[in-house]
């Protein structure tokens, strides 16, 4: 998708562009063949949307998140990307929630299977966050870096085109400064944008992204402003770290951060502790906390026959570790109670995942947190076991 | 019950492997036809197989203790146990019992019918890594399907092994799994001892369960490995019995069965702790995954 032309920047490049220049980026993207996907407001809440115009961007927004909670107000002060996450992430572009694997038709007795399907089409993200990248280069590992490789990802991973944006607000549910995941966009993107008073600065992150960028009108910034555009994010990660130690009113949600500390030892050597029974009295098992994390991926393959049974689609779909079925064998599922089901959720998240990819499946987005309808918290019930651990 | 210690990252096996599974494309299913179907014991009968591709067919290998994925398509995938000699690929065998709906449709098919299979998957038995040692393959029930490859492979090695013990058991004789072929292994040099919970007037052979069996046998645990496949309490008492016999953790393999639904690793249906079933396993050493075998519902 488009090879790198005499104009094309070269990776590494800033530049700056006005902020109502982000249009001509959308309108570039559109013109490549990109389906153009961006934060808007649905429903009360950012998720991500098809966008034409830098008008249906949010801007001026911000979020308030805490443990079941979410509330977006209007901030004069606010620019164009000063909400954080909201519950859609990149997940769903690149993991389809419902993917056709395959076709088959069954003539004269025998099975064929049919063409691969479609390629899908390509899709550019605008707004993604540090988590959310890191969070894809996870799925990376799970689908593309292990001993098989998932064609369904692999096709629409690699029409991905991903517009990055630097937070330089927090939410009190983020905790990507305990994760090593932000807020600073570190690689992975095509482009990242640093929003500062008037402009945008705009980093080249790879030969496509520079070629998007080819002929458009920007001044490239001097090395001070690249600097001072690399230390908003920077700036945001020391105020995370204060934060929990700097005194707040009653009214503001507790700022959140995670003790990795010896987790996987932790949380392995617990598997017993009360906590698992608590915390299964306010779980609902409902399954929103797997579904609004970017690296959760579980799913379900099964059958779609039509009446004839001659022709069956196979097809996956999400599934989720909280449901019985899950784990399910021939006397019924292995994890039937809550406790057992919320233990294999965050054991598996801050501990075995490391065993199986080399890192934590956790990167701090607090979507979990916000989108639990009880406000359960991973990182206070980590916490919790820390505290009380023999 | 006191939580397990957890033991440093655990450097799992990956599977060996497959020759017929498309990295890229492991979703591919190959077309498969019923060349043979022998009833064993009631609700469990072993299918002959004939890849119908003949590239495919020529190219199919597959070592002990892996499973394929035998799929029907608009009812379901089940990972079963390739039960035959890993020496003579071009006979394929599973042995299958009727638990849910695709072994219930697939018990419904009749010789010439085709199904299609994705596979070999998993992880094997240890059999090269085993030379020159004593073996004592235990098995119970329909676990014996998984076990029978290792023998066969034994029987085609004996020089490469010691002393070799079958030790099996079933609820009742007539749910003896491969009886037909006992003195033809004992013939080829492995010690087989039978044992039934419940024996009928024509039993003349052990009562009890499959660990008593151990009694019998005089074991040198540093040559000594075990390789065990049945109920989850028999391999239970199967482990404890090695372990007072001084067998070391690391010399003690067994399956661990989950709920199969990709076979790839994807789906993570089928995890107990950090292992993927399907792809860490099904074969484990005990040592490897003992932290994770006391808790009934991790």
């Amino acid at each position: 998708m488009g090879e790198a032309s005499d104009n094309s920047l070269p990776v590494g490049t800033w530049v700056w562009i006005e902020k109502t220049d982000l249009q001509e980026v959308i309108d570039r993207l559109r013109q490549r063949g990109y389906r153009t996907i961006g934060p808007r407001v649905d429903q009360a809440a950012v998720v991500y949307d098809d966008i034409r115009s830098v008008s249906q961007l949010p801007v001026g927004m911000v979020d308030e998140q805490d443990g079941g909670r979410y509330r977006l107000r209007e901030d004069e002060q606010a620019g164009y990307f000063d909400y954080v996450v909201g519950p859609h992430s990149l997940k769903s572009f690149t993991f389809a929630p419902r993917e056709t694997l395959q076709q088959l038709d069954r003539k004269d007795g025998a099975w064929q299977t049919s063409d691969a399907p479609e390629p899908a089409e390509p899709v550019a993200v605008i707004g993604v966050r540090s988590c959310d990248l890191h969070a894809l280069a996870i799925q990376d590992r799970i689908f593309l870096e292990g001993p098989y490789v998932d064609p369904a990802y692999q096709a629409r991973r690699e029409r991905l085109f991903v517009v990055a944006v630097n937070c330089r607000r927090a939410a009190a549910t983020c905790f990507c400064h305990s994760m090593n995941t932000g807020p600073a966009v570190g690689g992975g993107f095509d482009l990242a944008l640093t929003e500062l008073e008037d402009r945008f600065a705009v980093e080249v992150g790879s030969d496509r992204g520079g070629e998007v960028l080819s002929g458009m009108a920007c001044t490239a910034c001097t090395e001070p402003e690249v600097d001072a555009a690399r230390e908003v994010p920077k700036a945001l990660e020391r105020a995370m770290h204060a934060r929990e130690i700097e005194p707040r009113s009653p009214d503001e949600p507790r700022p959140r951060s995670l003790d990795t500390e010896g987790i996987r030892e932790l949380l392995l050597g617990n598997l017993t502790h009360p906590r698992w029974q608590e915390v299964a009295e306010r779980c609902l098992s409902c399954t929103n906390c797997t579904l609004v994390c970017p690296t959760c991926f579980c799913s379900s393959v099964h059958e779609v026959s039509d009446l004839t049974g001659d022709h069956v689609q196979r097809e996956r779909t999400w599934s989720s570790c909280f449901v019985q079925e899950h784990s399910w064998l021939s006397s019924g599922p292995v994890r039937s109670s809550t406790a057992s089901r919320y233990r294999q959720w965050l054991t598996h998240k801050l501990a075995t995942w490391i065993d199986q990819f080399g890192v934590s499946g956790c990167v701090g987005c607090g979507r979990c947190i916000t989108w639990c309808p009880v406000g359960i918290d991973i990182t206070e019930e980590v916490a919790a076991i820390r505290e009380t651990s023999p | 019950m006191t939580s397990a210690a957890a033991p440093p990252i655990a450097q799992l096996p990956l599977p060996a492997a497959a020759s017929t599974v498309d990295r890229l494309n492991p979703w591919d299913v190959h077309g498969a036809r019923i060349r043979s179907i022998k009833p064993e014991t009631p609700g469990i009968a072993t299918y002959e197989l004939q890849l119908e591709n003949p590239e495919v067919a020529a190219r199919f290998r597959f070592q002990p203790g892996q499973f394929n994925m035998l799929y029907l398509p608009g009812i379901g995938e089940s990972a079963i146990s390739i039960s035959s000699d890993p020496d003579r690929p071009e006979t394929l065998l599973h042995t299958v019992r009727v638990v849910g709906n695709v072994t219930r449709a697939l018990a419904r098919l009749g010789i010439g019918d085709q199904l299609l299979i994705r596979g070999p998957f998993g992880s094997s038995w240890p059999v090269a890594e085993c030379r020159g040692c004593d073996l004592v393959i235990a098995g119970g029930g329909v676990g014996l399907a998984p076990l029978r490859p290792i023998i066969y492979h034994v029987i085609n090695h004996r020089s490469d092994y010691g002393d070799v013990h079958l030790l099996y058991g079933s609820r009742r004789p007539a749910d003896l799994l491969y009886a037909d072929e006992f003195d033809a292994w004992r013939k080829a040099g492995v010690n087989v001892a039978v044992t039934v919970d419940l024996g009928d007037d024509a039993w003349r052979g052990h009562i009890g369960v499959v660990p008593a069996l151990f009694s019998r046998l005089k074991l040198q645990p540093a040559r000594t490995r075990i390789f065990t496949c049945g109920p989850e309490i028999m391999m239970r008492f199967v482990i404890f019995e090695s372990l007072a016999r001084h067998t070391a953790l690391g010399h003690i393999y067994l399956t661990l069965e989950r709920n199969m639904n990709c076979a790839l690793g994807f789906c993570g249906h089928c995890q107990l702790g950090p292992a993927f079933i399907c792809k860490n396993g099904p074969v484990f050493s005990y040592e490897q995954m003992s932290p994770y075998l006391d808790l009934e519902d991790l």
